[in-house]
């Protein structure tokens, strides 16, 4: 076949279009990989046992980050516990109870998808308000596990209604048809299917929230601390916490300190998206 | 010969569409009926009727009289999760869930609660025996149902309805999705089948209806134009309309 004028342009525009794209994700793993190199060339070093299992101290040499470890986990813990019930209870309200016409529901729908996009210091200031000073809970794990459920219940709510609504209609009929309730539908065949769309969208939600410091900032949890929490009405300190205490620190060990600690950070939000990625891929197999 | 279902002046509607218009039927006990006409004729409509499963669309309406062994199927009190136990279905498209065979077979039977837990083995068999599926599954009966043909699947799903022994079944164009080898299949089930249940089925093959019911009704704009005995139907239609549909001048 002759390759005409016109052929070569569009072969050629191909290629070009193809090394536009490619660069585009080049300038993304470049940034990421300056990243994480300055981190781990100051932060390696600073990784031992002793640097997981100690308290935070003045002195450098002796620091670690024990308690924040603990208090990343109480809260994840916590938050979790309150955030996938009220999340995915919402969303199979909204997908299998609700009316869809009503403007009830299109107004909740709307302002979901709007929380989402609402700045973490927003919650942390509703939490402070609500939850430290109203409810007398004070600055301790639960006001910030509450808070955190606040900032990541829009992402799980819609992860959870995008999951449910890409269940085929046809499956539901189907249990339907056979004589079963509407709730042993759900139960039975509807959440099965949408559980690894409802997973995945949750536990990079937990992710989200592990990293954030902002909203804790503004409901109590302190910088540092050198006991460990006992109960979740205690008060505690996070891992991003800690990082942002020692940051701000002029001492360059403090800096070397906060390059572990976000090492650490990482290694944990690494094994938790595996995680998501290995629940759902189990429970994808399931299916097929 | 005893009535199972009776139709009286159905009326249906979707919202402001009236989609059944005044529709009086008989359905005979043990006795394949089928229902013809051309797509939005109201046929599929009709059958939904029969297990109520227009409640899931919003804004629909029944009007009339549905009467099943002589109980009122569209009166409000009486109970749709019963109902529909009795009166089972299977769609146009294979939709088995997401499971093994072995739990497909008994969704409906666990959930029910009324089948002893030591007769789930031997209803598992029956059902995929009555469905003439067995001998195909009996060695992967822990497979995934996905795992099988399009056709397996169907045979599968009308297993899935035998186990929760339902008296009557609904199909609206169970073999619409499927190869002729797979629909010879299934048209030869139904005929074992209705030794023990009424069958109801909604085909858009007019030779479908004509090899397999034993009554026919032809729909057209949501009236049912004729019913009868299939044989009186396709040798001797007594309206134009029907007359015109199964000689093929139009649908």
């Amino acid at each position: 076949m002759k390759t005409t004028k016109r052929h070569q342009r569009r072969l050629l525009l191909n290629r070009i279009f193809e090394w536009i794209f490619f660069s585009t994700i080049a300038v993304a793993i470049l940034v990421l990989g300056a990243l994480l190199f300055d981190i781990f060339s100051r932060g390696i070093s600073g990784l031992d046992w002793s640097f997981i299992t100690s308290m935070p101290s003045s002195r450098p040499a002796k620091a670690g980050i024990f308690p924040a470890l603990l208090g990343t986990l109480w809260v994840i813990l916590l938050t979790a516990l309150i955030a996938l019930p009220v999340g995915i209870g919402t969303a199979i309200y909204l997908e299998e109870y609700a009316n869809k016409k009503s403007w009830f529901f299109k107004a909740l729908n709307l302002n979901i998808a709007n929380l989402a996009g609402v700045p973490a210091i927003v919650y942390g200031i509703l939490g402070l308000t609500v939850f430290v000073q109203l409810l007398k809970i004070g600055p301790t794990i639960l006001a910030g596990a509450l808070t955190l459920s606040l900032l990541i219940l829009p992402v799980i709510i819609v992860a959870s209604i995008e999951a449910i609504r890409a269940v085929p209609n046809s499956i539901r009929e189907g249990s339907l048809a056979l004589g079963v309730t509407r709730w042993q539908t759900i139960t039975g065949a509807i959440l099965p299917m949408a559980l690894p769309g409802i997973l995945t969208g949750s536990i990079l939600a937990l992710s989200r929230a592990m990293g954030e410091a902002a909203p804790l900032i503004m409901v109590g949890a302190v910088g540092f601390v050198t006991f460990l929490p006992d109960s979740i009405l205690d008060r505690y300190t996070v891992l991003p916490m800690l990082i942002y205490n020692w940051t701000s620190r002029p001492q360059d060990e403090f800096a070397q300190l906060a390059a572990s600690g976000i090492i650490v950070m990482l290694i944990i939000l690494m094994l938790t998206n595996l995680t998501a990625i290995i629940l759902r891929n189990r429970s994808q197999q399931r299916i097929d | 010969m005893s009535i199972k279902v009776n139709v009286q002046n159905l009326n249906f509607y979707y919202g402001d569409f009236q989609a059944l218009k005044g529709i009086n039927m008989e359905i005979h006990e043990n006795k394949i009926t089928a229902l013809i006409g051309p797509s939005g004729c109201g046929k599929s409509t009709f059958i939904k009727t029969l297990n109520r499963m227009y409640e899931l669309i919003d804004g629909t309406k029944a009007t009339g009289s549905i009467s099943f062994d002589g109980t009122e199927l569209l009166d409000k009190a009486t109970d749709v999760v019963d109902l529909r136990k009795r009166i089972g279905m299977v769609f146009q498209k294979p939709n088995p869930f997401p499971k093994s065979i072995t739990e497909n077979v008994l969704y409906g039977v666990k959930r029910h609660g009324d089948v002893p837990k030591t007769e789930w083995k031997e209803l598992l068999e029956t059902s995929l025996r009555k469905a003439s599926l067995w001998s195909e599954v009996e060695h992967k009966l822990n497979q995934s149902a996905f795992s099988l043909s399009g056709g397996q699947q169907q045979r599968l799903c009308i297993a899935r309805t035998l186990a929760t022994k339902p008296e009557v079944l609904l199909m609206d164009e169970p073999t619409s999705a499927l190869d002729p080898i797979a629909t010879a299949k299934i048209e030869e089930l139904l005929e074992e089948l209705k030794k023990e249940y009424t069958v109801i089925i909604v085909t858009h093959s007019m030779q479908q209806a004509a090899r397999i019911s034993d009554y026919c009704g032809f729909f057209l704009s949501g009236e049912l134009i004729e019913f009868g005995l299939t044989k009186q139907l396709f040798s001797n239609p007594l309206d134009q309309r029907t007359e015109d549909y199964i000689t093929g001048r139009f649908g």
